[in-house]
């Protein structure tokens, strides 16, 4: 590896201890080799599902003509989002190791509550939401600390909810029944979409925002004469994000009516915001608060973070109250898609579908690993997979299949490249 | 009650910096320490060795403040202090790098040094700063071996994750670490690497316990060396006044000629 000094003023007494740190301007190869080294060891990231979401897509666009229109793609990310959004709950509880298998379920119970104070007691749209998301609180904090202070595995916990929370449903809307979801703005985050000029204010501000706290990032690290990754590279990621936020607004911002002489539907579903905002929040407080650091701390080992001083007991509880939480917002866009909460809402196989997603994207089952980009990019591949597969006509038990499939797949590539980092050591 | 005997007159070393003085812990039945006296001295690595279940452990988290003393004073720089907890006993500036040093994998060496412990601007954590400072905590132990501070834990030998783990017990301007059996895992050359490390550390003006059942080590760094037998202390004596075989003869049988315990018969338990 070459580290050129360009710069030896700058330079502390540690200067020449650390040579495989990039503390100045490495050179582009280095930095690529260094990656393909990581991939090599068993890091692959999210990788595999973009690599699969690449497959996935060229697969149905050749298939059916009808895959690729701006039509379907915009459906698809208004059915992608409440699996991205459970996924991202997740990952909070598959970063300290355990599981939540009710999360789903507890998605249609706080999606009932909230209609259900929506139409019974003709509660504000943001009050039924937030009583349904506080329920979601309070189901995780129950979860959360009979896990955590009764030691029983969060496994039987959450089958046990999952199966207790089926009743709620059923007992407040009724065998067979539903209950309407018709609220202008909770059903509108599927129905409607932002305008088109705020559409791509909003994309700029992102990608602006994005170059400019990479730019300031690199600035101050390099000026520091801290490991940084070298210019180049910064500008390439700046430059696909740009590309990917860009064209996407693009795309969703043209008219996608099937008949366009006769309507207007243009402008990115408001799901989409919803989704990003969540996941921005998320990235930060799980890679730049203490909060976050901590969670992947108990997740590798437990036992050091305790003798480090941090609360380990807390953390579970809070993982579990963040992941019930947010299965409460996946219920409630669950709910604005289809328009209706039935008391199977969030049943049947939404949650493994959001496991499959989280484990597609990246996110480890063995604790330690996972963020929150990877529940957006495995819950795109899982979404992807029944919306192409409605497409073509298939039968659904092909879904099932290939959905299976496709979490086996994502399964053993995590636990192979778990030995292969233990090997590797990377 | 026998008494240990007292360390030899000729060695004079400064005033301790913390001092154990009469220390008794039981557990339940089991009297596991009997009025231990020990001390540490800055500048100086004193080792502390004992067969198992001789009480080395016990003494160790007696003096890190997870267990509670029966009876016995605790003197930090010559005044009686109250620990009732690990970080009371930090916040002395006493550190201890366990045995199986509980570092987490998947976090790179930085983020270890710093976990628990992070530094802030706001509610964001300062990763500029806590890179400098680990930077250099590192380069002023003379650690060389580590290619970069933020490789992750999970990629480093055996000797390097030592190296991490006592530079993060450093970190904090600690005036005394104890370390339990460093060098246990290791192989010829990383404990090769530890034991250096150890010297620097005492040469740095730190009081360094060194808990250790390898003979060679202990006569290689320590400058005192306090051997335990059945939960009293056998000895508390310069090292360079005791040959390798008296020190196992005091682990093993808690006397060797005229030091050790008077009348080892009824110091059994």
């Amino acid at each position: 590896m070459t580290v050129q000094s360009t710069d030896p003023g700058t330079q502390g007494v540690a200067d020449s201890d650390f040579s495989g740190d990039n503390r100045q301007s490495v050179t582009v190869r280095d930095s690529v080799a260094a990656y393909l080294n990581r991939l090599r060891g068993g890091d692959m990231g999210s990788l595999p599902a973009i690599l699969g979401l690449i497959v996935l897509f060229a697969v149905f666009a050749t298939l059916h003509d009808k895959f690729l229109t701006t039509y379907n793609m915009a459906n698809l990310v208004i059915q992608a989002a409440s699996i991205c959004v459970l996924a991202m709950g997740l990952v909070f509880v598959l970063l300290l190791g355990e599981i939540d298998l009710s999360a789903g379920v507890a998605g249609g119970v706080c999606a009932t509550i909230t209609a259900k104070t929506m139409l019974e007691y003709g509660w504000e749209w943001w009050l039924g939401a937030l009583a349904g998301i506080v329920v979601g609180a309070l189901i995780g904090l129950a979860i959360g600390v009979l896990v955590s202070m009764l030691g029983i595995p969060s496994f039987v916990v959450t089958l046990a909810f999952f199966l207790a929370l089926q009743a709620v449903p059923l007992k407040i809307i009724g065998s067979g029944g539903s209950l309407r979801y018709d609220d202008t703005v909770l059903r509108g985050l599927s129905i409607k979409n932002v305008p088109v000029t705020a559409g791509w204010i909003a994309a700029v501000v992102i990608v602006v925002g994005f170059a400019a706290l990479a730019l300031w990032r690199y600035r101050t690290r390099s000026a520091r004469g801290l490991v940084h990754q070298p210019l180049p590279i910064v500008l390439v990621q700046i430059s696909v994000l740009g590309v990917i936020v860009l064209g996407l607004t693009a795309l969703l911002n043209e008219n996608r009516a099937p008949n366009p002489l006769l309507f207007n539907i243009s402008g990115v579903p408001w799901v989409a915001p919803v989704v990003i905002a969540l996941l921005m929040f998320w990235t930060f407080v799980l890679g730049r608060t203490r909060f976050g650091r901590h969670l992947y701390a108990v997740g590798g080992n437990a036992e050091a973070a305790r003798r480090a001083g941090i609360n380990v007991t807390g953390m579970k509880v809070a993982a579990f109250v963040i992941c019930s939480s947010m299965a409460a917002v996946s219920g409630l866009l669950l709910a604005s898609y289809t328009g209706k909460v039935s008391p199977g809402s969030g049943g049947g196989n939404v949650l493994l579908y959001a496991v499959g997603a989280a484990v597609i994207g990246g996110t480890s089952l063995f604790g330690g690993r996972g963020r929150a980009m990877d529940a957006v990019v495995g819950g795109l591949v899982i979404a992807t997979i029944p919306n192409g597969l409605g497409l073509l006509n298939q039968a659904s038990y092909i879904n099932y299949l290939v959905t299976g499939g496709v979490l086996l797949l994502a399964a053993s590539v995590d636990a192979i490249s778990r030995r292969r980092r233990s090997s590797a050591g990377v | 009650m026998t008494q240990p005997t007292e360390a030899a007159p000729s060695f004079a070393p400064e005033a301790p910096l913390l001092e154990l003085k009469g220390v008794n812990k039981s557990f339940g039945a089991v009297h596991v320490l009997h009025d231990v006296d020990f001390a540490v001295y800055p500048g100086k690595v004193t080792a502390l060795v004992g067969d198992n279940g001789a009480g080395k452990s016990t003494l160790v988290k007696v003096i890190a403040g997870i267990y509670g003393r029966d009876s016995g004073e605790y003197l930090y720089e010559g005044n009686p202090v109250n620990v009732h907890n690990p970080r009371d006993v930090a916040a002395l500036g006493i550190e201890v790098v366990y045995q199986d040093l509980a570092l987490c994998d998947n976090l790179d060496i930085v983020q270890n040094m710093f976990l628990g412990r992070e530094l802030r601007t706001g509610p964001v954590l300062d990763d500029v700063t806590m890179e400098t400072k680990a930077r250099e905590t590192l380069a002023s132990l003379s650690v060389r071996t580590v290619k970069s501070v933020r490789q992750s834990v999970a990629s480093l030998s055996g000797g390097q994750r030592q190296t991490v783990a006592i530079a993060k017990a450093v970190l904090w301007n600690s005036r005394i670490v104890l370390l339990d059996e460093p060098t246990a895992a290791l192989g010829v050359a990383q404990t090769r690497q530890v034991l250096d490390l150890v010297r620097r550390l005492a040469d740095r003006g730190l009081g360094v316990v060194l808990i250790s059942h390898n003979m060679n080590d202990v006569f290689e760094v320590a400058d005192r060396i306090t051997a335990l037998y059945l939960g009293r202390v056998a000895a508390d004596i310069p090292a360079d006044q005791v040959t390798h075989n008296q020190v196992v003869e005091l682990i093993t049988a808690g006397r060797s000629g005229e030091l050790g315990i008077r009348n080892v018969a009824t110091a059994s338990i």
